[in-house]
């Protein structure tokens, strides 16, 4: 990985036996029936095609492709794993390039705990890999003259039982498989794997903590210019008057670029172009007032909305009739940032008649199609080259970065080089969404939940702009695209299968439609209502989106009915749950931390430090992994500091590609989640957000006292490998959420779990359900 | 634009720049180096970070002609891959990394707070700290590693 990018690519060329000599011919077009993953668009690289994923060298290197794309997450080690396992080769013999849209499928985005499911199962890459392996045990029998079933395979070489032995480049060096992808082939088991399953150091460590790793924001090509935007002082203001000659003393200015309500400027350095984009005059017509931040989540809720039903039984007025109890509560999750520590940048080298993009994208066909809009060109004349960027956790300025620097580029003729500044990043990045949740429950005198309703306000708008929806972030609405329109509708009664709909359904409902139940719980009275609201700024995935807002509601409010019933929240989620993964995780949890069962408590002290545990579980997207996460906190009840002192995790994932990336995953999650809980808002006064550096936008820094974490893996036998990386922090907030009820008997029920609102809540009242 | 002489990681190089530009921006697009990055610009993340002096400096906000003669430590002058520091190799044993942009804020800051104190104790790493980000959340790998940076050192197994 210390390889330059670049000089990589030279590498893989001198291959030679690579679905595209893309030296040669960049851009042509070598076969075009290909369709592109997610139905959506036609690639020049068919993916049934096994040449497309995987070639053998002359030399024995094997070298593999992905349209999944490491951000740090560890799906490059994890993928070269694979690879490697399926191929029966060490990891040193295998080349992964992943997401270049001249030499990978396209794969759509790398997003949404979906690289796990999608390459390592029995499609794509892991499809390939096995269908590789297969192909090469049939030439080599046809080469030796033995049954397939009569040949070893170790180290690249193939070997009949009386010594006889041929390698793949022997077999195949620098030549085609010219086969599709076998759709029986077999893949390694588990209790096979020898690479695989391992805890494979992550290939890209040396080189990061020497600083010798290539982030894309140290690509430099030859004749690069530097750029800079001149972004808006608020949403929705819009161009009156560019003043160019107040730039002119600047040296080194190449030009003041002006599209629609897009600026930029061009110059011969970083820092020029800082120069001219500060003091650039801009007059700038003003935008909407926005709504006051105090009142936000009742603003959400008088909008008109886009409502979808995911279930509803049509029985809960009456079942609630008959309720012993009925408990309601009001969750709130405000807007946060992706915040990434290095700013979004992007390399544009636009020509006449091609384009070529170095970007972090998590999506590098959908940003080619777009750039190829924006810049009036074909798709096939743009090439979008993925570089590692820093962290995104999702739709960071990555894709606005990478637009924006493609018209710098077009517009100077030249190769540009774009890095935001932090106020471009944090104020105009898809924040994730900020939601309100109202719940209302029915207990049966036993404590039985007899009935659950959930109606839930989502602010919203644009999205990852997907292969033509440039409008869906802020460059391609200053350049004039619109943002997908929100259209406001009553909900359809549900129909078909259940649609977890990003864990708006709480896992303990049984998510009955049409007399078929998908969901993991027992509850048959059961509605769940979504209201998606057009949000006054733009939001798009965020780690866990809409999943760790949707559980943090969820869970938080299963564990006021379980205090209602005076139950245990273990034996109480127990009771109402009937997917055995969930009810997996969360026995593990518990015997992880020897549980003991009880009731909430009644009394407590009133000064000091007082401690207390919190259990929240999740079936993330209704079964792409499952988590069970126990916290343990304590709380300055006169400061009303939280403070968590150690998580244990119970989390099945199915068969883990890598133990020790997993743990890095699952333990940064926690983490995350908890700055998350504990300190992350995005603020905003009457004209804009004025959350725009690490002084305004809290996250908790390296000197934060962390807690222990402990993790336990469930792997069932026999299923497949689901997502992970997002499963620890969607029920962090959560845990920590009850931990706080359990040590104070206050509820909390807005995040971030600020000492002013945990003093409000003590002071509002200890005991349940005070606010209804 | 004038001439400046500088020394980074043993090596001297004269670069002709504007002498206000940040010492950060010299050392990325004159020099080549990828070992500090450009995160915040405003001295808030350490991502930029250099060792001046035995000292920790935030590369976005000195001007290049500030530097003067000290010698500037990149995160790529501790070690090389083939033979990386000892802090960096107890980060790359740790595995303290996800996507690693901030490194050199937290490589160089732990180093040059135990090089200073080689008994800082956690709390006291901790706080030479309080100015560097990660938002991967790495933060128990890093501070594990930087643990036995400090351990080896204190018990003398390291080459200076």
């Amino acid at each position: 990985m210390a390889t330059s990018r670049r000089e990589f690519l030279k590498g893989c060329g001198a291959l030679g036996a690579m679905i595209v000599s893309f030296n040669a011919t960049p851009f042509s077009v070598l076969s075009a029936e290909g369709q592109g993953q997610l139905g959506t668009r036609t690639s020049h690289i068919d993916p049934q095609k096994l040449d497309s994923w995987l070639a053998v060298g002359a030399d024995g290197m094997i070298l593999a492709c992905t349209g999944k794309c490491d951000f740090g997450q560890g799906i490059f080690t994890a993928q070269t794993q694979l690879v490697a396992e399926e191929l029966c080769v060490p990891i040193t013999r295998v080349n992964l390039i992943q997401c270049d849209t001249a030499i990978t499928p396209d794969q759509g985005s790398t997003s949404g705990s979906q690289s796990t499911p999608t390459n390592f199962n029995s499609e794509n890459l892991a499809l390939a890999a096995a269908s590789a392996r297969e192909a090469l045990l049939e030439l080599a029998s046809k080469e030796l003259g033995e049954p397939v079933d009569q040949l070893t395979l170790a180290n690249g070489v193939i070997s009949t039982r009386t010594g006889r032995s041929v390698t793949y480049e022997r077999l195949l060096g620098s030549k085609r498989f010219n086969i599709p992808l076998s759709k029986t082939a077999k893949r390694r088991s588990p209790a096979q794997w020898t690479v695989l399953g391992k805890p494979v150091p992550s290939l890209d460590r040396t080189a990061l903590m020497t600083g010798q790793f290539e982030f894309l924001q140290a690509v430099r090509v030859p004749g690069m210019l530097h750029g800079r935007v001149v972004r808006p002082p608020e949403m929705g203001a819009t161009v009156a008057r560019v003043d160019e000659q107040s730039v002119q003393n600047i040296s080194g200015l190449k030009k003041v670029v002006v599209r629609k309500d897009f600026v930029g400027v061009v110059a011969e350095t970083q820092y020029q172009a800082i120069l001219a984009a500060r003091q650039l005059v801009v007059r700038w017509n003003p935008g909407p007032e926005l709504p006051p931040q105090k009142q936000f989540f009742e603003h959400l809720q008088k909008q008109p909305s886009h409502d979808v039903l995911s279930v509803d039984s049509q029985d809960i007025e009456a079942r609630l009739a008959d309720a012993s109890r009925i408990i309601r509560a009001r969750y709130t999750y405000p807007y946060q940032m992706h915040g990434s520590v290095g700013t979004s940048c992007a390399v544009a080298d636009v020509k006449p008649g091609s384009a070529t993009i170095w970007s972090a994208t998590q999506s590098a066909y959908p940003t080619r199609n777009i750039i190829a809009k924006l810049l009036n060109m074909p798709p096939d004349s743009v090439r979008v080259i993925y570089v590692r960027g820093s962290g995104c956790y999702g739709l960071n300025g990555a894709d606005a970065v990478s637009f924006d620097a493609a018209v710098l580029s077009q517009a100077v003729d030249s190769p540009v080089r774009l890095q935001f500044s932090r106020q471009d990043e944090m104020m105009w990045e898809n924040f994730g969404s900020a939601c309100v949740v109202d719940h209302r429950a029915g207990l049966a005198p036993d404590g039985q939940i007899v009935a659950w309703d959930r109606e839930d306000w989502v602010a919203s708008l644009g999205n990852r702009p997907g292969y033509d929806q440039p409008g869906n972030v802020i460059s391609g609405m200053l350049l004039g695209y619109e943002p997908e329109p929100l259209k406001p509708g009553p909900a359809k009664p549900p129909s078909g299968k259940l649609r977890n709909q990003s864990n708006t359904v709480p896992s303990y409902f049984a998510g009955c439609i049409s007399g078929s139940c998908g969901g993991g719980g027992t509850i048959r009275s059961e509605r769940v209502l979504t209201h998606t609201v057009r949000s006054p700024f733009f939001t798009g995935p965020l780690r866990s989106p809409l999943r760790i807002q949707n559980t943090f509601a969820n869970e938080c409010f299963m564990d006021e009915l379980c205090a209602h019933a005076k139950a245990d929240p273990v034996a109480f989620r127990l009771k109402h749950l009937q997917d055995s993964r969930t009810i997996g995780v969360i026995k593990a949890a518990a015997k992880a931390v020897n549980w003991e069962v009880r009731s909430p408590r009644i009394s407590r002290p009133r000064t000091g430090v007082v401690s207390g545990r919190g259990i929240a579980c999740v079936a993330y997207e209704g079964g792409n992994g499952y988590a069970a996460l126990i916290a343990y906190v304590d709380v300055h009840l006169e400061t009303g500091a939280v403070k968590p002192k150690r998580f244990v995790i119970a989390l099945d994932c199915g068969p883990i590609s890598n133990p020790d990336g997993l743990r890095n995953q699952i333990e940064s999650g926690i983490l995350q989640g908890m700055s998350r809980s504990l300190v992350e808002e995005v603020t905003w006064n009457e004209k804009r957000v004025t959350s725009i550096d690490w002084e305004t936008y809290n996250s908790l820094h390296l000197d934060y006292e962390m807690p222990a974490i402990e993790n336990v893996f469930v792997t069932p036998a026999d299923v497949p490998a689901t997502g992970a990386g997002e499963t620890s922090i969607t029920v962090t907030p959560a845990a920590i959420g009850n931990a706080i009820f359990d040590a104070t008997g206050a509820r909390l029920r807005d995040l971030p779990f600020t000492p002013e609102r945990v003093k409000a809540a003590l002071l509002e009242g200890r005991g349940v359900g005070k606010r209804a | 634009m004038s001439e400046i002489s500088l020394t980074v990681n043993g090596r001297q190089s004269l670069v002709n720049v504007d002498p206000e530009t940040p010492l950060l921006f010299v050392l990325n697009d004159e020099l080549g180096l990828r070992g500090p990055r450009f995160g915040c610009g405003m001295a808030q993340c350490g991502a930029c970070t250099v060792i001046m002096r035995g000292q920790v400096v935030r590369s976005c906000v000195m001007p290049v002609s500030a530097v003067g003669r000290d010698e500037v430590t990149t995160l790529e002058g501790l070690g090389t891959p083939e033979q990386p520091h000892s802090i960096q190799r107890a980060f790359i044993e740790e595995g303290a990394a996800q996507c690693g942009f901030c490194l050199s804020g937290v490589i160089l800051t732990a180093k040059a707070v135990l090089d200073l104190n080689p008994d800082a104790s956690d709390q006291e790493i901790r706080d030479a700290l309080g100015g560097v980000l990660c938002r991967c959340f790495t933060h128990t790998r890093m501070l594990r590693a930087i643990r036995k940076y400090a351990e080896e050192k204190k018990h003398g197994n390291l080459p200076a």
